[in-house]
């Protein structure tokens, strides 16, 4: 146990400095003159470009000098310093506006998964084969072959501007109501891989050894359902509910992009957009350690709820 | 977040929980079993399968649209004409003209090519990368296995769409092949890991059989035998990761392109002008609705084949 966690931390490291390095290397090295490209076509005063210099480490060249500032890069990541995108702002005020916003879409899509996902997984778990099965199966096939730029748009289109059931967009304070269908969007992903991995756990767990003693036992179904099958089916989607927030957190691009949401997402749209460059490395970059900090957690989750699994 | 990472993401996570995880090794896919072969099953299973010809169809025709547009549509996707932005259905355009005053269901027809060009090189690219990978791993395992495992763990920790977005960001300038060949380059070093690991699997079951021992025995070298004798034998699986992952690939693609940073303007692709009919959806939304079908049936399509396949070859997995 204490060497897969320390396994699995050991690859985090190397996929932090592998992905972070990757950023670095393509957004800033290789450029021509940063500073001149820093000022525009505005001239540079020597005492500028020798302050510049000295600041950004620019006199060192060569594969030491991009490894030295790959590190600066890094030291200041680590320490929470994005520095400012293009538009003057500091990219962590921007952050930490957008990531309430985020975080309440992502608990949104996350309820949506939960309340209709397990339940609609337990139900065709026990039913296997069942009318209720094969559609469910079918549907959340569907789901997940249909990719967000085409749900985004047709939900907003249908139930936004047609039908007129939610706000098509959410302003700069968006309301519950207004996240309702972006999160009923983000989640429906969720919702069917969760119905799905439920769905599979429940139909294994009901023919495990235990669930027979318990019958023989001659307790009712739903006792066996309820308290043996489900607190054991339930292992692996809670897990997977909890790489899926950190998910969610980073992940809404195309919905915060299309309904218009202020968070994390949308900023990186917008940066992608606008082609602001340190702010797309910026958000990038933290959204990264965001999403291998979550993997990270839920495997050792994982491997602690779960003592059948064994790790070498 | 989109879908093809959380495809991608979930199956990652099943396989890389090992034991309990679902999309294990299939079974030694043509063993010979007593009276058909599993082969033989899957395809009497498939037959069967409204999903699976339903999902053909669609393969065939879209790649048909995807050699041929010509055959589906009379009207030229560069035939824009202003005057006639957002007009009603006329003459061969059965869906209208978009902003632009280009007909919608032309620039729908011609814009399947790039999408299945970049789908399927991607997918085949991925198909390389993950079966030298997986064969070298599997077959020769020890230190080999533990490094190129540890690769695959570590691309694998990357998210995709992050990282995409980030390498063709570089990539700003350059003709239209060009973009199209850096946008298939980063889908596939991205999105090789999932299928060299069922690969990887797939061999160590292969180099088990008897007829490797047999080979080994005759004298045939590491290269014959796993040219020879594993490959055929491990290509099965791999083929239906690829199936599914074409299809990902594809809505990965789209996204990209949705984005502003896949393909670009004078190459036709779904992404953009369903990036287009949005803003515009509120003045005329069949601009929106026609790229969003043809994206959505493609992806579908080829999912669905790749999953009815999984399902006839191992049934365990229902």
């Amino acid at each position: 146990m204490f060497r897969y966690i320390l396994r699995r931390l050991l690859q985090m490291v190397l996929a932090f400095f592998g992905t972070t390095l990757i950023v670095y290397a393509l957004m800033f090295a290789g450029q021509g003159d940063p500073i001149q490209a820093l000022a525009g076509e505005r001239p540079v005063t020597e005492a500028q470009r020798a302050y510049l210099t000295e600041k950004y480490h620019l006199d060192a060249t060569g594969v030491g000098g991009f490894f030295y500032r790959y590190f600066d890069y890094v030291r200041s990541l680590l320490q929470g310093d994005l520095g400012q995108s293009l538009t003057g702002r500091q990219i962590g005020d921007i952050l930490q506006a957008a990531w309430p916003v985020t975080l309440k879409l992502a608990l949104i899509a996350l309820a949506v998964a939960i309340i209709f996902g397990v339940t609609a997984g337990v139900v065709a778990g026990i039913r296997r084969a069942s009318i209720f099965d094969n559609s469910t199966l079918v549907l959340t096939l569907l789901v997940l072959g249909i990719p967000t730029i085409v749900l985004a748009p047709l939900a907003q289109y249908l139930l936004g501007v047609k039908w007129q059931l939610f706000p098509p967009t959410a302003g700069s304070q968006p309301t519950f109501y207004a996240l309702l269908l972006p999160g009923i969007v983000l989640g429906s992903l969720s919702l069917a891989t969760a119905l799905r991995l439920t769905r599979t756990s429940v139909a294994e767990n009901l023919r495990a050894d235990y669930v027979r003693t318990a019958r023989s036992k001659g307790l009712v179904k739903r006792r066996i359902v309820t308290v043996h099958v489900l607190r054991n089916s339930l292992i692996p989607v809670v897990t997977f509910l909890g790489v899926e927030l950190g998910n969610l957190m980073s992940g809404a691009i195309i919905t915060e992009g299309v309904f218009n949401i202020p968070g994390v997402g949308f900023n990186l749209f917008r940066g992608i957009r606008t082609e602001d460059g340190p702010l797309v490395v910026g958000i990038v970059s933290v959204l990264v350690v965001v999403y291998l900090v979550s993997n990270l957690v839920v495997d050792v989750l994982y491997a602690v709820l779960d003592p059948r699994i064994r790790y070498e | 977040m989109s879908d093809f990472e959380t495809v991608a993401a979930t199956e990652n996570q099943a396989a890389r929980r090992g034991p309990s995880g679902e999309p294990g090794t299939p079974n030694q896919i043509g063993a010979p079993q007593k009276p058909r072969s599993l082969a033989g099953d899957a395809w009497r299973d498939l037959r069967r399968n409204p999903i699976f010809w339903i999902s053909s169809a669609l393969v065939v025709i879209f790649t048909l649209m995807a050699l041929a547009p010509g055959i589906f549509t009379a009207n030229s996707p560069n035939d824009c004409l202003l005057s006639r932005q957002h007009a009603g259905p006329s003459g061969g355009a059965i869906f209208g003209y978009d902003f632009q005053g280009c007909d919608t269901y032309s620039r729908a027809v011609y814009g399947t090519r790039a999408s299945l060009l970049v789908g399927a090189l991607a997918a085949l690219g991925t198909g390389v990368i993950a079966l030298v990978v997986g064969m070298l791993a599997g077959y020769f395992g020890r230190w080999v296995d533990a490094v190129l495992s540890r690769v695959i763990d570590v691309v694998l920790g990357i998210p995709l769409l992050l990282a995409a977005i980030v390498l063709l960001k570089r990539v700003s300038s350059g003709s239209d092949n060009a973009r199209i060949a850096a946008v298939i380059f980063v889908l596939a070093i991205l999105g090789w890991t999932t299928a060299a690991r069922v690969v990887r699997s797939s061999v160590i079951t292969a180099k088990e059989q008897d007829y490797v021992a047999a080979a080994r025995m005759l004298g045939a070298g590491n290269g014959r035998i796993m040219w020879r004798h594993i490959l055929p034998n491990s290509l099965a699986p791999a083929i239906v990761v690829l199936t599914i992952a074409l299809g990902s690939f594809i809505a990965a693609e789209a996204t990209l392109s949705f984005l502003g940073i896949g393909l670009k303007a004078p190459t036709i692709s779904w992404g953009q002008d369903i990036d287009t009919g949005r803003i515009h959806m509120r003045e005329a939304a069949t601009p929106l609705i026609v790229p969003s079908a043809f994206l959505a049936l493609t992806v579908l399509a080829f999912i669905m084949l790749g999953d009815a396949i999984r399902d006839a070859f191992d049934p365990k997995l229902r």
